[in-house]
């Protein structure tokens, strides 16, 4: 797909119709398809189409790459704040706004959604349709921006988008703490996530020996140091016990968060899964996982977000039927939701259900989505089905 | 409609302190801030718990009559007429805080919450709520849901859904869903986006789950004035420009300065153009930030600078600022609020346009406006008792409403869209996207009863009170379709 009527005939034509980008998010995107369905790759509706740093707002089409949007706002002091994951694996702007992804900075100036303004998008009759705008304010209609954040490719065909972006902090610091357990890290993440420093990103992983949290701060460089100093104070001052304090700036600060955006600590193989959530939530998220050390995981956006490492069925040698592995089960029962974004989960069936709780290849695990809110709006977008149902 | 069925099926559910209906009692309810509205309902119902407006809404569907959500009725935008022979569903005895959860820094409250409150109500625990509209003593969240209101400090941290988490919200046919939760983050489309600033078109919020954060460690503001608009215009690149990020970033022309002077006594300068901006953090990054901004502002020559030494004197500012819009009300007897937004680059270009238009029709206006994301509140001053005089600033407010789409921003920016504004609607948006708005809304509520008449133009007739045409009919801008 080259340009928006090419979408638009293949909409019109196509029986169903899928869309990927750059196949990032291989669980949303790579799946096998239903014969009568067409695969629409939108990697070659690329470019910018328009960038106007004094405005901090650019626009550009659906399957320009992150990375190449990082490089150019970069130019001008510019950047997304809610740190678009995947970048280095090729994730386009279209798919991480279809996959609703935003990554640690998502915590101080909001996520995604709350720097999308405007978008483009095909319709299910293959009617190219405006939401939004492209200035930083607007209450003007419907905000169709927010809709298609996290629509997974099934109420339309994103094909341009238009984001505000912030003023790059001119230096950071990162703070990193280790504890002992869980609960002393959640003392230290409630202390410094209701004080008054203006925190960047708070993310926190479980280690070998316990837990490691890191607390970024970013601003004024000759200040930064005095303020970190004092995110030191707050983050060992919480009734846990912490074991070892550092701090990072510079490159290597950065290459702490790059790390995290490319999800370094996911293992060769392994599937992901992201699961938002609340910190009183993670206990039971832990006790949950807890024996499971296949899990590996990161939670992110001071504990609303989870990214688990997961043992992925799809190139799984062994066939054999272990319970454990059930993660949509195990969301199920803790009542939470998560999307699949590498691999592929085991779901075993729920007796008695009466529904195909396979699932085949769905990404979406656990409680369901299904609403009727969402149901209206997409027989509304969609009224003859070309794009997957929810 | 006193006959009505729905009437007596609404008998059984009210008591009769409870359900209004007699033309003394539902004067109250015929307007809202946009007062050049006025339209009578049916009845007014007082809700006292969610069952009552679920069972309300149901009754409305099943009997085919329109209804309107409404809180304290500060709409500027006429968001809450009524509609006639329709019921307006007044939410305020649903007003209680159900959860303030510190640990999670969320709020859990009812629509008829008045949005200080919850600021108020999280003090304790070091937290606020950060949208603040100039309304905000007053206003409801559930019409700061319905209308994404904004605030002088939504720069920073955007409008009233950058801060909505989850909602429970009854479908204009009273099924009742839940949209999004607790955490920050989601699975699925953003169905609590696309609920806030839908005008009522979806439906009625029964709970709102609202984001808190923690309040700013210390605040420093800023008043410079100007020897013209365009100075305080330049003032406002220059900030922007070296990336520093303020909480907020006003300007005050002549005429609103004086406006605030006279309401609030505010003891600004008198001066052509004031610039307010205020930095929001740390102590020492708020020190730090602050230096730079002072020495940008010295580069661009301002009459005078004041600085916000105590929290007195910062509410002093704001005071004065927040005010000018019903302190205007002091120097005519009526005035027409616009919302307009333009790129900030075109803010310039917006002013002096909007300066010629009030030289040519011969009518004041006064400008107030948050510079720093080029949201734009003309305030069209004139006088209601003058033949004609509501017809011209109504010609004047539609011509900068159509200056800003041409400038490519938009109709609006905090106030929606709501009966004011719905014959621009379509000149921000295409024939295609106007048919997506409405399929979308038929899909949701099948028979257009909820809020029916705003946002989007309807079918059905909409009878005002005026004799003969309204003068917004007139002007061409609302119809009586």
């Amino acid at each position: 797909m080259t340009n928006v009527a090419e979408i638009q005939d293949a909409v019109r034509e196509a029986r169903r119709v899928r869309v990927r980008g750059g196949g990032s998010k291989p669980a949303l995107s790579l799946r096998d398809c239903e014969d009568d369905a067409q695969l629409l790759n939108l990697t070659t509706l690329k470019g910018v189409v328009e960038y106007q740093p004094d405005e901090y707002t650019f626009t550009a089409r659906a399957g320009t790459s992150v990375a190449e949007i990082g490089a150019m706002l970069a130019e001008e002091g510019q950047y997304l704040p809610f740190d678009p994951p995947l970048a280095e694996r090729g994730a386009t702007l279209g798919g991480t706004v279809a996959a609703g992804l935003s990554g640690a900075g998502r915590y101080r100036y909001g996520g995604i959604r709350d720097f999308l303004i405007g978008i483009r998008f095909v319709d299910g009759q293959g009617q190219e349709i405006r939401g939004g705008g492209t200035v930083v304010k607007n209450a003007a209609g419907f905000d169709f921006p927010k809709l298609f954040v996290g629509s997974l490719g099934r109420l339309g065909v994103l094909t341009e988008l238009t984001f505000k972006v912030f003023p790059q902090p001119p230096a950071f610091a990162t703070v990193t703490a280790d504890f002992g357990t869980l609960s002393d890290l959640l003392s230290a993440l409630d202390a410094v996530t209701r004080s008054a420093i203006d925190l960047h990103a708070v993310d926190f992983a479980p280690t070998e020996e316990g837990w490691t949290l890191w607390a970024r701060i970013g601003g004024l460089p000759h200040v930064l140091q005095e303020r970190a100093q004092a995110l030191q104070t707050v983050v060992s001052a919480g009734a846990g016990q912490t074991r070892c304090l550092s701090l990072y700036q510079d490159q290597k600060e950065e290459s702490l968060w790059q790390a995290a955006r490319s999800m370094e600590w996911l293992a060769q193989g392994m599937g992901l899964v992201r699961i938002p959530l609340t910190p009183q939530r993670i206990p039971a998220m832990e006790e949950a996982l807890n024996g499971s050390t296949m899990a590996t995981r990161r939670y992110s956006v001071g504990g609303n977000l989870l990214w688990l490492g997961w043992p992925d069925e799809s190139t799984s040698e062994s066939g054999e039927e272990d319970s454990s592995r059930d993660l949509h089960s195990l969301l199920l029962a803790l009542n939470l939701q998560g999307v699949q974004l590498i691999g592929r989960a085991r779901r075993s069936p729920i007796e008695g259900s009466g529904i195909d709780t396979d699932g085949g290849e769905d990404p979406l695990l656990g409680r369901p989505l299904q609403n009727a809110f969402l149901r209206r709006i997409a027989a509304a977008l969609d009224p003859q089905g070309k794009f997957e149902t929810w | 409609m006193s006959g009505h069925p729905l009437i007596g099926a609404l008998s059984r559910l009210y008591e009769a302190d409870r359900l209004l209906t007699l033309p003394a009692q539902l004067m109250a309810y015929e307007s809202d801030a946009l007062t050049v509205f006025q339209q009578r309902p049916a009845a007014v119902v007082i809700p006292q718990d969610r069952a009552e407006v679920v069972e309300t809404i149901r009754l409305c569907h099943e009997h085919s009559v329109p209804f309107v959500a409404r809180g304290s009725g500060t709409s500027l935008s006429g968001g809450s007429l009524p509609i006639a022979d329709g019921i307006v569903i007044a939410l305020n005895r649903l007003d209680s805080i159900l959860r303030l959860d510190a640990e999670e820094r969320i709020a859990v409250v009812e629509p008829g919450v008045i949005n200080l409150k919850v600021s108020e109500a999280a003090k304790p625990f070091g937290l606020y709520y950060a949208p603040d509209p100039s309304s905000q003593s007053i206003c409801t969240i559930g019409g700061n849901v319905a209308f994404n209101s904004g605030g002088a400090h939504c720069l920073k941290y955007g409008m009233t859904s950058n801060h909505v988490l989850g909602m429970t919200v009854a479908l204009p046919d009273g099924e009742v869903v839940e949209l999004g939760g607790e955490s920050l983050e989601g699975v699925g489309p953003d169905l609590p986006g696309f609920f806030v600033g839908s005008e009522g078109l979806f439906g009625v919020a029964l709970e709102i789950t609202l984001r808190l954060l923690p309040i700013p460690e210390t605040y420093r503001t800023v008043l410079a004035a100007y020897d013209s608009l365009h100075a305080a215009g330049d003032a406002v690149t220059a900030v922007v420009a070296s990336g520093l990020l303020p909480g907020a970033i006003e300007i005050m022309d002549a005429l609103a300065i004086k406006a605030a002077e006279v309401g609030a006594k505010a003891g600004y300068p008198t001066a052509p153009a004031l610039l307010i901006v205020e930095l929001e953090g740390e102590e020492s990054a708020v020190e730090a930030e602050f230096a730079q901004l002072m020495q940008l502002i010295e580069e661009t020559s301002p009459l005078e600078v004041r600085m916000a030494q105590t929290a007195d004197e910062r509410a002093r500012i704001w005071k004065g600022r927040k005010a000018a819009f019903s302190a205007v009300g002091r120097l005519a007897p009526d005035y027409i609020v616009q919302d307009g937004v333009v790129p900030r680059s075109r803010l310039g270009d917006a002013l002096a346009e909007i300066d010629r238009l009030s030289a040519s029709y011969g009518i004041d206006v006064a400008n107030v406006f948050h510079a720093g994301d080029g949201n734009l509140h003309p305030l069209i001053l004139f006088d209601g008792r003058e033949e004609g005089a509501l017809e011209r600033a109504e010609e004047l407010a539609g011509e900068i409403l159509e200056l800003c789409v041409d400038l490519g921003g938009s109709i609006t920016g905090e106030h929606g869209v709501g009966m004011e504004k719905r014959a621009f609607l379509p000149k921000m948006y295409g024939p295609l996207e106007m048919q997506a708005m409405e399929d979308v809304r038929r899909s949701v509520d099948s028979q257009s009863l909820a809020n029916r008449g705003k946002m989007l133009p309807v079918g059905e007739a909409e009878s005002l009170t005026h004799v003969g045409p309204h003068p917004l009919e007139k002007a061409g801008v609302i119809f009586r379709e």
